[in-house]
């Protein structure tokens, strides 16, 4: 028993190594200004795999329904770019409010350098994280312990808040107001240049993918944990839950607080892909963009979510921009497209999903007993 | 003085406008035990309904026919999207609804290109009037008297009609109802109509007063509705319109004071102590799971 | 009698004006079987949800081991509506949820079957040694728990062989015939180390066959596991053989106790309850 379960983490292992040593050569083999939508689509999938995942974590394996994702993001880009931007850089972008009331950044504290960027980086992130979670604790006390429905109301309602209120004047000294935060370091600063600039080994998409990666995991060992198993039995039963023991609201308050942990960290990732942080980005429709992402991959399934997430941002960002485009075949106009019928195509997608396939690509079965199932199907 | 009555003034007639809204969330959740996530949305659509047809049609047939289509949008909705999801689990069904809420917000911004539309003036109810020495639109007066009439003839229709004996009785027990004889679908379909009809109303109103209209227009305002919803009691008709003023008048008070962009933040805190003071809301009835 | 593993004090349990218990008093002593009978709607299972902490009860007192772990009295409008007695005896609010009552060592299963319906048979029982796990979130996330999840997983394995679910275990619990999903409950209940186990109408839906073999397990598992069984059930013939004494409940009140032949005699329990229904 023991020794399979180690067998199989062994083989995620290798299979996440050799995703990334992957992702590095096609990195460095393709020319990235020739493939820019190939790589975005990368960077943007990996962190919507996270984002999704962590949101499948309290929707999917817990049974509670939040809509505050894109809020706690927010929350998460913000700290990050707020920790990370350059001193030098601080007056420029606080040009309208005269510089920045913070006055120290991250990577520079531990020395700039690679090793400053790297620990500078990683720790803007996990502060990111831990803001988004304390807010989520803060929500959480009085309203996990009503029936979960309010939950939903009240995250939704928080995530409209939040941007509003990071967008108030008289905070624009911290966060600069309704402007973007921009000129921190992104995915892009982790490419390794040679002593005249040039780019000598391309880092960028495996940093994404790294420290999503790592996350993920973590969130997969939660899952898989005595804890997540607590989780899958208040979704399953609650009253049955709390007569085994379960503390219910201890345990839906740690299950809200790490999926937001992980939304926040998801969050300082997606100003790194964006390369700002802007408030007016993080609106209930992205919510509803990861929310579809889990549905398609299906509610209860890590695997699913990240290859929704995936599928999902190459499509939008990469193969179906046509649709947005006015289009001529031999002087005739193709009817429909034009800017927004992209959109509109993909709420109709999501719909039938919903509608008719509604236990998503993977249900709530893992890629693993995906293979294991057929494995044993052909021993017979 | 009279600043305080202006604020008042428009107070009530945003807690009328919201009244309406938050009827259809209370009914739908009474029922069906369901956050109808796109009725905000119906909402805005019924706005833009009126901005398209305003720009062919008389004003006198536009209205009517806004109505007739925003019932339509509701019905289908809940026929197309709801229904055959009655016996999933209920998360499945909020999905849908936001899902639902997603591609409405889509098809708007298709259509209008994201633009802001103008809504149409409508006389009568555009015009402004002077009362106890302030000035403002008509629509500020008739909203609040729109909005008691229409209260009444709902609560005449759910406790003086079979259909509202019907909506009574699935609301107390959805499974026992059924059992009795009563025509689920037909209920709920009668739900969606009076929502989406008072929806319909509501935005004649609201955006006659904001006058241009987005693809999340809706959002907001139901949003605001549904936390009014809550406050006044879930599944209470009296409680949604009393919890509507309420946030009506407060909205417009703060959004009058210097703290406008915290005028959301208050109705959110708003809804978290009253979650945390009384859960079932002013006029809600505490319900327990039988173990 | 021996020490009281559970005593249950003036009891009144009323929701608006319907008494569903009536000053309700009851000891289970260590390592009895003890049954709680009645017709139906006596209050039996509201009974249950009080002594667990799912229900608050109106007034009255539950003491476990000696401890007093709920008391309540009556509070706010329920003053005026009270209609039960003993109403100035306790002042103090005890409601502990039923998460914690079963962490002090207290494990019921439900009369409807309420088991995780996507997890596996071993995995329903493996959740519920949860509530016995020290270690916290991160060194669970973090497998620097191993040795105490190797400790549960070996005691799970013991737990189901000892009920003979162990040729299930990778199944899905659902998919269990009705009779094992009962015995699934109890495992499960069992999983939890508690001292006393509550049943609620184990034999419900079962053939003669099925609550025979019930009978006889309930004994066994009393003896191996060194528990205090406090059980509600309808099947007067396992109520009969395995109780060391009985509590008969009609209309939320008690109307008489005593051992088995004297239950059987008594013309008030008779006339309320036996007299009336199928004799099973």
């Amino acid at each position: 028993m023991k020794k399979t379960v180690n067998k199989s983490a062994w083989a995620g292992l290798l299979c996440a190594a050799a995703l990334l040593a992957l992702v590095v050569i096609l990195e460095n083999v393709l020319d990235p200004n020739k493939n820019i939508m190939v790589f975005a689509a990368l960077k943007k999938g990996a962190v919507y795999a996270l984002v999704a995942v962590s949101m499948n974590l309290l929707n999917g394996f817990t049974g509670l329904f939040s809509l505050g994702q894109a809020g706690f993001m927010l929350l998460g880009a913000y700290t990050y770019a707020i920790l990370t931007i350059p001193v030098s850089q601080r007056e420029a972008v606080y040009y309208i409010y005269n510089g920045s009331a913070v006055n120290f950044s991250l990577p520079e504290l531990f020395g700039g350098g690679a090793f400053g960027l790297v620990l500078g980086v990683v720790l803007a992130l996990v502060l990111g994280g831990c803001v988004a979670a304390a807010v989520a604790w803060l929500i959480g006390l009085p309203v996990l312990r009503l029936k979960s429905d309010y939950l939903a109301i009240a995250t939704l309602g928080f995530g409209e808040i939040i941007r509003a209120v990071f967008q108030w004047d008289k905070l624009g000294p911290v966060t600069n107001g309704a402007n973007a935060l921009k000129n921190f370091p992104t995915f892009s600063s982790f490419n390794i240049t040679n002593g005249s600039g040039e780019t000598v080994l391309r880092l960028s998409t495996f940093t994404a993918f790294l420290l999503a990666g790592i996350c993920i995991a973590v969130i997969v060992l939660l899952i898989n944990s005595t804890y997540g198993r607590a989780f899958k039995a208040i979704r399953d039963d609650e009253v049955a839950a709390e007569a085994m023991g379960i503390n219910l609201s201890k345990h839906k308050r740690l299950a809200f607080v790490i999926s937001s942990f992980f939304a926040g960290v998801g969050g300082g990732m997606f100003a790194m892909f964006a390369n700002q942080a802007q408030a007016k980005t993080f609106t209930t429709a992205m919510t509803y963009e990861i929310l579809l992402i889990v549905v398609i991959g299906g509610i209860g399934s890590v695997s699913g979510s990240c290859i929704a997430a995936f599928l999902y941002v190459a499509a939008s960002e990469w193969w179906l921009r046509f649709l947005d485009a006015e289009t001529f075949i031999g002087g005739f106009k193709v009817p429909l497209l034009r800017n927004g019928f992209r959109m509109v195509v993909f709420s109709v997608v999501i719909m039938i999903v919903v509608l008719f396939f509604r236990r998503g690509i993977m249900g709530d079965k893992e890629l693993p007993d995906l293979l294991k199932k057929r494995r044993k199907e052909g021993a017979k | 003085m009279q600043y305080a009555i202006s604020i008042l003034l428009s107070g009530v007639s945003l807690g009328g406008q919201y009244a309406l809204i938050a009827i259809g969330y209370t009914m739908v959740y009474g029922i069906l035990r369901l956050i109808n996530f796109a009725h905000g949305d119906v909402f805005m659509v019924a706005g833009l309904m009126m901005v398209y047809l305003t720009a062919s049609l008389p004003l006198a047939a536009s209205i009517p026919l806004v109505l007739v289509l925003t019932v339509l949008l509701g019905f289908i909705i809940e026929r197309a999207a709801y229904k055959p999801l009655r016996e999933a689990p209920r998360m499945s069904v909020m999905i849908s609804a936001i899902g639902v809420s997603y591609l409405l917000q889509n098809l708007a911004t298709y259509v209008t290109g994201g633009l802001p539309k103008m809504y149409p003036e409508i006389p009568g109810i555009s015009n402004t009037i002077t009362i106890a020495g302030v000035p403002t639109k008509v629509v500020t007066v008739v909203t609040p008297v729109l909005v008691l009439v229409l209260v009444l003839a709902l609560t005449q229709l759910i406790h003086h009609t079979k259909v509202g004996m019907a909506m009574r009785a699935v609301a107390k027990d959805f499974e026992t109802a059924q059992l009795m004889g009563i025509k689920i679908n037909a209920v709920i379909s009668v739900t969606f109509i009076i929502g989406s009809f008072l929806a319909a109303v509501g935005s004649v109103l609201y955006f006659t007063n904001y006058q241009s209209i987005v693809p999340l227009s809706g959002a907001l305002p139901g949003l605001r509705a549904f936390v009014a919803a809550v406050f006044g009691g879930i599944g209470s008709i009296p409680g949604a319109v009393v919890g509507a003023f309420i946030i009506g008048i407060s909205e417009s008070v703060i959004k009058g004071s210097s703290w406008s962009i915290f005028s959301d933040a208050f109705t959110f805190a708003l809804l978290i102590i009253i979650l945390v003071v009384k859960p079932t809301g002013l006029f809600g009835e505490k319900v327990t799971d039988k173990v | 009698m021996k020490e009281n593993v559970l005593k249950v004090e003036n009891v009144t349990m009323q929701f608006g004006g319907v008494v569903a218990v009536d000053n309700l008093n009851l000891e289970v002593g260590k390592g009895e079987i003890v049954a709680l009978i009645g017709p139906n709607g006596a209050g039996k299972t509201t009974a249950f949800n009080v002594i667990t902490g799912v229900y608050q009860p109106t007034n009255g007192a539950v003491w476990f081991q000696g401890e007093k772990i709920v008391e309540n009295h009556p509070q706010g409008k329920m003053k005026q509506q009270y209609k039960g007695e003993h109403a100035g005896d306790y002042a103090q609010v005890l409601a502990p949820t039923p998460d914690k009552v079963t962490r002090l060592g207290m494990a019921r299963t439900f009369q409807n079957i309420r088991l995780w319906k996507s997890q596996t048979v071993f995995d329903n029982v493996l959740i519920a040694k949860h509530c016995r796990a020290t270690s916290n979130v991160f060194s669970a996330a973090f497998r620097l728990n191993r040795k105490e999840e190797a400790v549960q997983r070996e005691n799970v394995l013991e737990l189901l062989e000892t009920v003979g679910l162990a040729d299930v275990k990778d199944e899905p619990a659902t998919s269990l015939p009705y009779g094992k999903q009962r015995r699934l409950e109890i495992a499960r209940a069992l999983a939890a180390e508690p001292k006393l186990l509550l049943l609620d109408e184990p034999a419900a839906g079962m053939n003669p066959q099925e609550t025979e073999e019930l009978t006889a397990f309930i004994g066994e598992i009393r003896d191996r596991f060194h528990l205090t069984v406090f059980l509600i059930e309808h099947h007067m013939n396992l109520v009969m053989n395995i109780s060391d004494r009985i509590y008969v409940l009609d209309f939320g009140k008690l109307i008489a106790q005593g051992d088995p032949a004297a239950i059987q005699n008594d013309k008030r329990v008779i006339d309320a309850y036996l007299g009336v229904s199928e004799d099973a």
